[in-house]
């Protein structure tokens, strides 16, 4: 299932004996435009990839800042060929974008016209939170098909066992999510985290990344060593969500990382 | 046909209804749920147990009763009701959350979450927690929360934490998204008390399960009248717990035709309906694939029903499943006549129904037209209409 050589965005994510970051934003958050735009400048940043959010009306893995970032993004109009459109102009600055986005919107859309249109906009891969590997297919094949990687997500419940099927259905990167719980920002990174990235690594050649609770530098400097990707989302968002773009906070991050530019 | 459909779920699908569509978070949780249930389910100990509370607590065998005066206004039609409204805390829901409360307790799961629209679910909820000494947390949407406020004083009297939602819509939909997130959050040391049969596998089989007893009873009683069955059962749809539970026991009588009303509020054209099975298109909602209510991107659209316990974008898979086989026929009513039900059979017959069965109620009016004098039509009046004073105004 997984590629025989290494993608664009597995190459992307890897650590070389730093950190990667990658960023999230919402498409259409607070407007198309404005989404566009603080995508673009995070893009160079120097982070490793950019995740952006496909708004739901039920995100039901997403904390309250995703969740309120989502509901001004729909109620700015925002539609899944809007935020394939968002993802096309980001995309275009060389960044791998990686859509994160709910299953019923890419039913909705059509699986096949989604991943065709995405592939096509320069997307590099896409994760859908509420799609276990149990209901992946068809949907993920047909992603593959059109060259899209497709990551899934581990979770500290996930059983050991499961974790290898896990990964053998990803690729670009395996998602653990860090927490049992949904995104949002936390003060201290859960209890147990180093074992579960352990876990994963020992079970997986393609690189490791984590995410929900991430928001802090010591979260960075703690995790360094233990994984090839850290993903922040709701930090981010929730500086967009008061006019600012992100970057700053980025750029500290990316400090902690010492993949900074 | 309906053998099959017996038969059902099949690896947590009917037919191309159901699935799991959740974060990996809860696919352990859930699997564990399914092998608990089915363990549960075939220990003669467990359901011996469950007899007992059914007995003694929820108030069951429920009556069937004769509405002679309703079916002689309908036109000399022989209606029956199923009296769901007797069980104790005044609805079905009892009946789901006595068995889920048991199999908590066996999981040795001490948190309870439960979301609610109409409060009943909440209300049984918060009760089989008292009984059995359970935390409790309740989500409810605050426009819910409005127009359902004895239910929230019973909830809070009974010991449960009332959560208001106050995102999306404000009713159940928003509602049960906040439980499934609380679930996530919480998985290890909380059980999810799902109110009706929608929900990732296990959780529409289990609810089945629990709520056919309204079918397998009301079956037995009316063979008990003259050894025939009746020409139709109808049952209102919301999520569709009440109307599975006493569908299920019919399903292989192929002779009995069944009919599931959902709530076409302001009118199916107005927009402003909650008929998943009337007006909406498959897609994912809160775990499963079924028939929900959505625009052309997949987002979920707002609904509207008089009824707080109909008001809901999705529905089972297994109505889905039966929509599709034919072996059940969808409906919808409008407010304005389940509010003319609800009147005529608290006028006719001294009882006063919730708006939930109303619509029920009301369509049984339509068929017994159709059927002519002598027709036979069961109904399952899923709870009382105490709760609903606010909404039904004076006369």
């Amino acid at each position: 299932m997984v590629a025989e050589t290494s993608s664009r965005l597995e190459n992307a994510v890897r650590a070389h004996g730093d950190l990667k970051l990658i960023a999230y934003i919402m498409a259409g958050h607070p407007s198309k435009k404005r989404s566009i735009e603080v995508g673009k400048r995070l893009a160079g940043t120097g982070i490793a990839a950019l995740e952006i959010g496909i708004p739901h009306s039920d995100p039901l893995a997403d904390g309250p800042i995703i969740q309120r970032a989502g509901q001004k993004a729909l109620a700015a109009g925002t539609t899944v060929a809007g935020a394939l459109e968002v993802a096309e102009a980001v995309a275009r600055e060389g960044i791998p974008v990686v859509l994160m986005t709910y299953i019923n919107p890419v039913l909705a859309y059509d699986p096949r016209k989604f991943a065709a249109e995405a592939a096509q906009a320069g997307v590099a891969g896409v994760i859908v939170p509420d799609l276990p590997i149990e209901e992946a297919e068809p949907v993920a094949g047909w992603l593959r098909s059109a060259s899209l990687d497709t990551v899934f997500m581990v979770a500290p419940t996930t059983p050991p066992d499961r974790i290898a099927t896990i990964a053998s259905h990803s690729s670009g990167f395996v998602y653990c999510v860090t927490v049992t719980g949904i995104t949002g920002v936390r003060r201290d990174l859960p209890e147990g985290i180093a074992e579960l990235l352990a876990e994963v690594r020992k079970r997986t050649t393609l690189p490791v990344a984590a995410g929900f609770g991430i928001s802090r530098q010591d979260h960075l400097k703690a995790l360094r060593g233990k994984l090839d990707a850290a993903a922040v989302g709701s930090a981010i968002v929730d500086e967009i969500d008061r006019a600012g773009d992100g970057v700053s906070l980025v750029r500290e991050l990316l400090k902690a990382c010492g993949t900074g530019r | 046909m309906s053998r099959a459909a017996l038969t059902h779920p099949v690896d947590g699908r009917f037919g191309a209804f159901g699935g799991q569509y959740v974060p990996e978070t809860l696919m352990s949780a859930l699997k564990e749920l399914e092998d608990m249930w089915h363990e549960a389910k075939a220990d003669p100990q467990f359901q011996l147990e469950l007899a007992g509370h059914r007995r003694a607590f929820i108030g069951r065998p429920t009556p069937l009763y004769a509405a002679t005066r309703l079916g002689e206004q309908y036109g000399g039609t022989h209606i029956h009701f199923k009296r769901e409204d007797l069980c104790h805390t005044g609805a079905h829901k009892l009946n789901n959350a006595v068995g889920q409360a048991l199999l908590a307790v066996r999981m040795g799961k001490k948190r309870i979450i439960a979301e609610t629209g109409a409060g009943q679910h909440g209300v049984a909820t918060a009760t089989v927690c008292a009984r059995f000494g359970l935390e409790c947390t309740v989500y409810m949407g605050s426009e819910d929360m409005q127009r359902q406020s004895m239910n929230v004083r019973r909830m809070k009297l009974l010991g449960a934490k009332v959560v208001e939602v106050t995102s999306g819509t404000r009713t159940l939909k928003d509602a049960t998204t906040e439980a499934i997130r609380d679930w996530v959050s919480n998985v290890r040391t909380t059980h999810y008390i799902i109110g009706s049969v929608v929900g990732p596998h296990p959780y529409p089989e289990m609810v089945r399960d629990l709520q056919r007893v309204i079918g397998d009873e009301a079956r037995e009683q009316y063979l008990s009248l003259d050894g025939k069955l009746p020409d139709v059962v109808v049952a209102c749809v919301g999520g569709g717990s009440n109307a599975i539970g006493i569908f299920t026991a019919f399903l292989d009588d192929r002779d009995v035709q069944l009919v599931g009303v959902e709530a076409a509020g302001k009118g199916i054209r107005t927009g402003e309906h909650a008929a998943s099975l009337v007006g909406g298109r498959p897609g994912v909602l809160h775990g499963s694939y079924s028939y929900v209510l959505q625009d052309g991107d997949g987002q979920i659209l707002p609904t509207h029903s008089i009824s707080a316990g109909l008001d809901y974008p999705g529905v089972g898979p297994e109505h889905a499943f039966l929509r599709d086989i034919e072996r059940v026929e969808y409906v919808a009513v409008t407010d304005k006549d389940a509010l003319a039900a609800f009147r005529l059979c608290t006028r006719l017959e001294g009882i006063m129904p919730a708006l939930e069965p109303s619509h029920a109620i009301h369509h049984a009016g339509v068929i017994a037209k159709e059927l002519g004098p002598g027709g036979r039509i069961l109904v399952c009046l899923s709870g009382r209409g105490d709760k609903d004073m606010d909404s039904v105004d004076g006369g």
